[in-house]
């Protein structure tokens, strides 16, 4: 059946710089070298637990010269607000919470992961059409809102905040979980009134937003600050970046295999 | 005021698979082409850092940009159609390569059956079983499978298909130019449990390499090594099938080739004096937004479904379709696919995480007329498959039914079956309804200020129907095949275009042998316009249970034979 393995991987370095013209560089080579299914040559992956940063950088993550320099974890540029903050963190730790399997959305970085986003294209809708007119449109249709995620995400908060200062007289971050999580479920029954049409904006499509964003941030590339130190990968047994899984496409047992990222 | 240029013998609108297959046999030819990419120039060397899910796959990184041009879509007729302002239902391409660089490479023929399905269904069934009366629109394609077999041939050989005999496909003049891929071991369980229940299995024909391959025209690639990271993503191995590592290479070799990119066509032109002819293009550099007239003795449309229905409309070229009066051609027959499927959970793990884009195996026992319709109410059918693409971890969340969305027991169940639950699905035909048609839309414009496609569409019951049956048909599979409990898909509501489904848009431009209903003939070529050629998916008249690319593919390699005979005599081509 396998006749791919008589090309070996060697042939394949050769093969491949042939064809490309040897455009392939050093990542993939060191990656290729690399591939070691007891995982032991991934030691230098980033360990983002703490404020270290990434420290020990190489070149692949250089940023354009300059100089090196570490960039915090828990630094954020799109919240200004500890409040804000902490209500969305509280949010998505309810959606995707720490079990007996691993870690949850906090450990994970999954608000610091939001906070990226938002603070780029994704928040602001820069790859999406957002010509007027808007009218309000079947739900097949999708999301006709005139407010970017940037936008509709500080309403969200803005809106998980007064439900709890409205149920519980306290902020969302600091009630129970079992509080918290009936909000949410209101939010995703869609029986929170975000005060403004429907057109513009939903509880239920908010909390469709930003169970998507805890999931991204759960098991992202960790170049994105989400996925601390691959926790996430880790507990799903997802092992990221492999350059090749040739040797081991047909085997039948199980493979646990450490995980790389796309830039190491 | 809009800069002219020479003229050049043949023009491609689009580089991707069509346009590279024109380009590429046409410039063989000797002929001046030039091909026009509205996107930019990507390649290899671009792909190095592809295996990033959030970026490629959820971002959509290599697909068009939406803030620029979108479409309207509505479910019916007498609904206001809003802009798609998020890409999802379906992916549309972009750049040099187009759809064909994040393509999965499965390479189907369509059946016989699927180029005759109205005269088919007629002498075997009676022709009340084509249910006009309920608005369904089933025509032949004006073209046969023999006709088209040396074309299908011919693709194969330029993308170094795999696989093994397919027990219902058309008769095949050559066997495929590759071996099969890897087995893996949920192959090795469909196969099993789908021989015991007397189904005829195979692999599925794959355009990512089982081994080193050098295609007819002398392009290498290289073999798969099954990384995971296929749909959505480009290769970085040259080990898929592409129009950058085939026939765009091919076309470059030649002096009499140039590919243009940031090149956005918005109109083809005509000639107030000749009706029968097009005179060439105008389109804006999307770098520098300057206008441009690109003369041309031959214009061949090769960009997606929607937008050579697009150019055509804008350009007034050719009637548009009216669903009232059902007059006009341009437009009609808009059609999509439906999945039926069947998630089964298992206690043992499979390598779920690794994979290739057309990494599983297929069968076509309840696809086309391959079995007996006259108890059922509803024609054609689907294949049905198993795969292993390389699930990844953001949209890989499989839970049985009954658990919760969010919250731990959510977190629990999919951290657990990622690795423990396979899917099998039903990739179901599409009935072409009268209603369901492309037109332009008033109220909404691109960046250019040219009105967007209006789609409207929703799925029939024949499709409602068919995609429960097969979906049935998948859950006994994998309770074949072990699994300790199987959750059945098997209810389509109304066409969302929310949630991503499939790429596999087709119609609009539908070929045939009849003016009044088509719009292009056997070859491709414009009934209206001798020299203007339209090819892709939205000839298809109806859409098969199978991924398009093989049939594109082939219709190209038979537009470009057309083009190239038309170039030397300058004639209608006649079949």
């Amino acid at each position: 059946m396998s006749e791919e393995k008589q090309f070996s991987r060697r042939d394949f370095l050769k093969t491949t710089g042939v064809a490309t013209g040897g455009i392939i560089g050093g990542s993939l080579l060191g990656g290729l070298i690399g591939f070691n299914l007891d995982g032991d040559s991934n030691n230098k992956s980033k360990d983002s637990g703490d404020n270290e940063g990434n420290g020990g950088q190489d070149e692949h993550g250089g940023h354009g010269g300059g100089g090196s320099f570490d960039v915090p974890d828990r630094g954020r540029i799109f919240f200004e607000n500890d409040s804000d903050f902490a209500t969305i963190e509280a949010a998505m730790e309810r959606i995707f919470p720490e079990t007996d399997v691993g870690p949850g959305a906090k450990e994970l970085g999954a608000a610091y992961f939001l906070d990226g986003q938002l603070a780029g294209a994704y928040g602001f809708n820069s790859k999406e059409y957002m010509q007027g007119p808007f009218y309000e449109g079947l739900p097949t249709q999708g999301y006709q809102s005139n407010l970017n995620r940037g936008e509709y995400f500080r309403l969200g908060i803005k809106k998980l905040q007064d439900e709890a200062q409205d149920r519980f007289e306290e902020s969302f971050s600091n009630i129970d979980e079992d509080k918290q999580d009936e909000i949410l479920q209101d939010f995703q029954d869609d029986k929170v009134d975000f005060g403004v049409p429907k057109s513009t904006a939903t509880s239920g499509y908010f909390f469709t937003m930003l169970r998507s964003a805890t999931l991204e941030g759960a098991y992202c590339d960790p170049i994105y600050h989400g996925n601390r130190n691959m926790e996430g990968w880790k507990m799903k047994q997802f092992p990221g970046h492999q350059h090749s899984y040739l040797d081991v496409i047909d085997a039948d047992e199980f493979k646990e295999i450490d995980p790389l990222p796309n830039f190491s | 005021m809009a800069k002219k240029l020479d003229k050049v013998d043949v023009l491609t609108v689009g580089a991707g698979w069509t346009g590279g297959i024109v380009a590429a046999e046409a410039a063989k030819e000797g002929l001046k082409v030039v091909s026009l990419e509205r996107g930019k120039k990507r390649g290899t060397e671009d792909y190095q850092h592809v295996h990033d899910e959030l970026k490629y796959a959820i971002r959509y990184e290599l697909m068009q940009d939406i803030s620029k041009e979108t479409l309207t879509f509505r479910n019916e007729p007498d609904q206001r159609a809003l802009p798609m302002r998020q890409q999802g239902s379906f992916l549309l391409g972009d750049n040099v390569g187009g759809a064909g660089t994040h393509w999965n490479g499965w390479v189907y023929r369509f059946l016989p059956y699927d180029f005759e399905i109205e005269t088919q269904t007629k002498e075997k069934y009676g022709e009340d079983r084509l249910q006009e009366d309920d608005g369904y629109r089933f025509r032949d394609w004006g073209i046969t499978y023999d006709e088209l077999e040396p074309y299908f041939t011919q693709f194969e050989e330029t993308a170094g298909v795999g696989g093994t005999v397919n027990h219902f496909e058309g008769e095949r003049s050559k066997d495929y130019p590759n071996g099969p891929m890897v087995q893996t071991k949920m192959m090795k369980m469909f196969e099993d449990a789908t021989n015991d229940m007397g189904y005829h299995p195979h692999f599925l024909p794959s355009a990512n390499m089982s081994e080193a391959y050098e295609n007819p025209d002398g392009e290498k690639l290289n073999p798969c090594q099954y990384c995971a990271f296929c749909e959505r993503f480009a290769c970085e191995y040259d080990a898929k099938a592409t129009p950058e590592v085939t026939v765009l290479k091919t076309a470059q070799r030649h002096d009499n080739f140039e590919l243009r990119t940031h090149c956005n066509v918005v109109e083809i032109l005509t000639d107030d004096d000749d009706d029968s002819k097009v005179t060439g293009v105008k389109y804006v550099d999307t770098l520098t937004k300057e206008e441009f007239i690109q003369p041309a003795d031959i214009v061949v449309l090769t960009s997606y479904v929607f937008n050579n229905y697009k150019l055509l409309a804008v350009s007034d070229i050719g009637e548009q379709y009216d669903p009232k009066t059902e007059k006009g051609s341009l437009g009609r027959n808009y059609c999509y696919q439906t999945f039926g499927g069947a998630r089964g959970f298992f206690d043992e793990q499979f390598n779920v995480f690794m994979g290739a884009g057309a990494l599983g195996m297929s069968m076509d026992d309840f696809n086309g007329d391959n079995f007996d319709h006259e108890d059922l109410d509803f024609l054609h059918g689907g294949s049905i498959t198993i795969t292993q693409l390389g699930s990844r971890p953001i949209v890989t969340n499989p839970v049985p039914k009954g658990t919760p969305s969010w919250g731990a027991d959510f977190k629990e169940e999919s951290v657990k079956q990622y690795t423990r639950s396979l899917s099998v699905a039903g990739q179901c035909a599409s009935s072409p309804h009268k209603d369901n048609y492309l037109d332009l839309d008033s109220d909404y414009k691109d960046e250019f200020g040219v009105p967007l496609v209006r789609l409207t569409y929703n799925f029939t019951d024949m499709d409602r129907k068919r995609t429960k049956y097969l979906a049935e048909r998948c859950g006994e599979i994998l309770e074949k095949m072990g699994a300790k409990k199987v959750d059945v898909d098997d209810e389509l509501g109304d066409y969302d275009i929310v949630p991503y489904q499939s790429t596999h848009n087709t119609g609009g431009t539908i070929m045939g042998d009849d003016r009044e209903t088509s719009v292009v003939n056997n070859w491709l070529q414009h009934w209206d316009r001798d020299n203007l050629f339209v090819v892709g998916a939205g000839n298809f008249a109806h859409n098969s249970g199978y991924n398009p690319t093989g049939t594109v593919g082939a219709l190209a390699y038979r537009c470009a034979e057309g083009v190239i005979k038309y170039s030397k005599d300058k004639k209608r081509l006649e079949k």
